[in-house]
């Protein structure tokens, strides 16, 4: 039997006959890695139950998970805008100046004629991040006050679907092992963007630990 | 024992909500699921086919990404080409070396370890493997979210290009290398992707489960 986590309650209850519940729907949840499939179990606020045949996480239960994800998606779109306009580094080197942007990393890269590049670089540090944040207020906003909006299904699958590209963090050690390279050559001076981007991502991550799909999913179906 | 925890009945999972369906009697690449509207499969459509295709390319490109220089520096008119692994070596030299240490793991040991990965749940699902699901699962996971890390050095290169253009007194361009490891970060992402971690259970006690759906396996579009 399953067990779970943080827990001491029964396990899953695994169910000979399937219930069917309205159009086909079942009151069932699957695992995702191995499509072990059983009834709901009961999980209390701050719980995650755990696939008892492969081992992987079937859900996490958050306490007011739209409430505390919203919040700090919103940080999070501050703290992206900032990262953006702001420079993260600047590069001195005999009385020259150079300044660097998240936009205007991508944008010199493309203009070496390295456009797959540069279209790789801007996906997953530009493109993807802010379809995580814009998307996720898109969703989360009319859920906690209570009211539908169109598009709202399109737009939290697209959340699903961009989430394995935003790579913020793998672009923080970039810029890290990039200042290293650079002491030697010349004066490194930090930005501002590169603050807010040491708290984006632990906000993100937050952000992405207290969000729970499967509730969002069924807030929007009831709005509809 | 793992047959305790199947419930044998007509369904279908969402890859993308997870919503559990019953299975409509409607062929299997025209369901579309009903809370999400995303495409519905028993499987991922031709996962083995998918994931050996998408590593084979990833095989081909890792070679010239690493013998290709990724980035030419030049200073005071003298050009030095760095490829991934002198890169590193360059930190290792003059930089810190457990940042030489992260660089290496990133950009060398991942990609050559999640292609090795791959490779091999893929040839234990197609041997109809027995042997360890469960460390076989977890072996999936991590490799799931461990590949992201090697896009490192393709942002090394990004932030050199747009920080040093200070003409011939100092310049970062980058160069084809780059290209072709960005090329299989991509493909090495996409085939992890494309493999069905649901397969390794398919074949055990030899049980395919496929009893609902005839042709929702690998094998379909045949």
């Amino acid at each position: 039997m399953s067990r779970l986590i943080f827990g001491d309650k029964a396990a899953f209850v695994i169910v000979p006959d399937l219930k069917l519940i309205g159009d086909g729907i079942l009151q069932l949840v699957g695992c995702h890695d191995c499509d072990a499939v059983v009834e709901e179990p009961n999980v209390p606020d701050g719980g995650a139950a755990i696939c008892s045949r492969c081992g992987s996480t079937l859900f996490r239960r958050q306490r007011r998970t739209v409430e505390f994800t919203l919040a700090l998606v919103s940080a999070a779109a501050i703290l992206f805008v900032v990262a953006n306009v702001y420079p993260f580094l600047s590069f001195q080197m005999q009385g020259q100046v150079t300044h660097t942007t998240l936009g205007s990393g991508t944008f010199s890269l493309w203009e070496q004629g390295q456009h797959a590049v540069a279209l790789l670089v801007a996906l997953t540090t530009i493109v993807a991040p802010a379809l995580q944040i814009g998307l996720l207020l898109f969703v989360l906003g009319p859920i906690h006050l209570q009211f539908s909006v169109p598009g709202a299904v399109t737009a939290f699958r697209w959340v699903e679907y961009s989430r394995p590209w935003s790579m913020i963090e793998v672009f923080l050690i970039g810029i890290l092992v990039a200042v290293v390279k650079l002491s030697d050559m010349a004066n490194i001076i930090p930005g501002l963007a590169l603050g807010a981007f040491g708290l984006l991502i632990p906000v993100l991550a937050g952000a992405s630990s207290f969000l729970d799909p499967e509730v969002v999913w069924r807030k929007i179906g009831d709005l509809k | 024992m793992a047959a305790a925890f199947s419930i044998r009945g007509p369904h279908l999972q969402c890859h993308t909500c997870h919503l559990v369906v019953a299975t409509p009697s409607v062929p299997d690449e025209r369901l579309r699921c009903p809370r999400c509207r995303a495409s519905i499969h028993r499987r991922k459509p031709n996962s083995l086919s998918r994931t050996w295709a998408l590593l084979l390319a990833a095989i081909i490109c890792y070679i010239p990404a690493n013998l290709y220089p990724i980035m030419e520096v030049t200073t005071l008119g003298r050009t030095q080409a760095d490829t991934i692994l002198s890169g590193v070596i360059y930190l290792y030299v003059h930089g810190t070396w457990p940042l030489a240490v992260i660089v290496f793991i990133a950009s060398v040991v991942v990609p050559i370890l999640k292609i090795l990965t791959l490779a091999s749940l893929a040839f234990s699902v197609e041997r109809s493997s027995q042997w360890r699901p469960r460390d076989r699962a977890r072996l999936y996971r991590i490799v799931e979210t461990v590949g992201r890390w090697s896009m490192v050095d393709v942002y090394v290169v990004t932030i050199l290009v747009a920080l040093v253009h200070l003409g011939s007194l100092a310049s970062v361009d980058a160069r084809l290398g780059a290209v072709f490891f960005g090329t299989v970060v991509v493909l090495t992402i996409l085939a992890a992707e494309s493999f069905d971690p649901r397969l390794i259970w398919d074949r055990l006690e030899g049980e395919p489960g496929a009893s609902v759906v005839q042709n929702g396996d690998e094998r379909d579009g045949e």
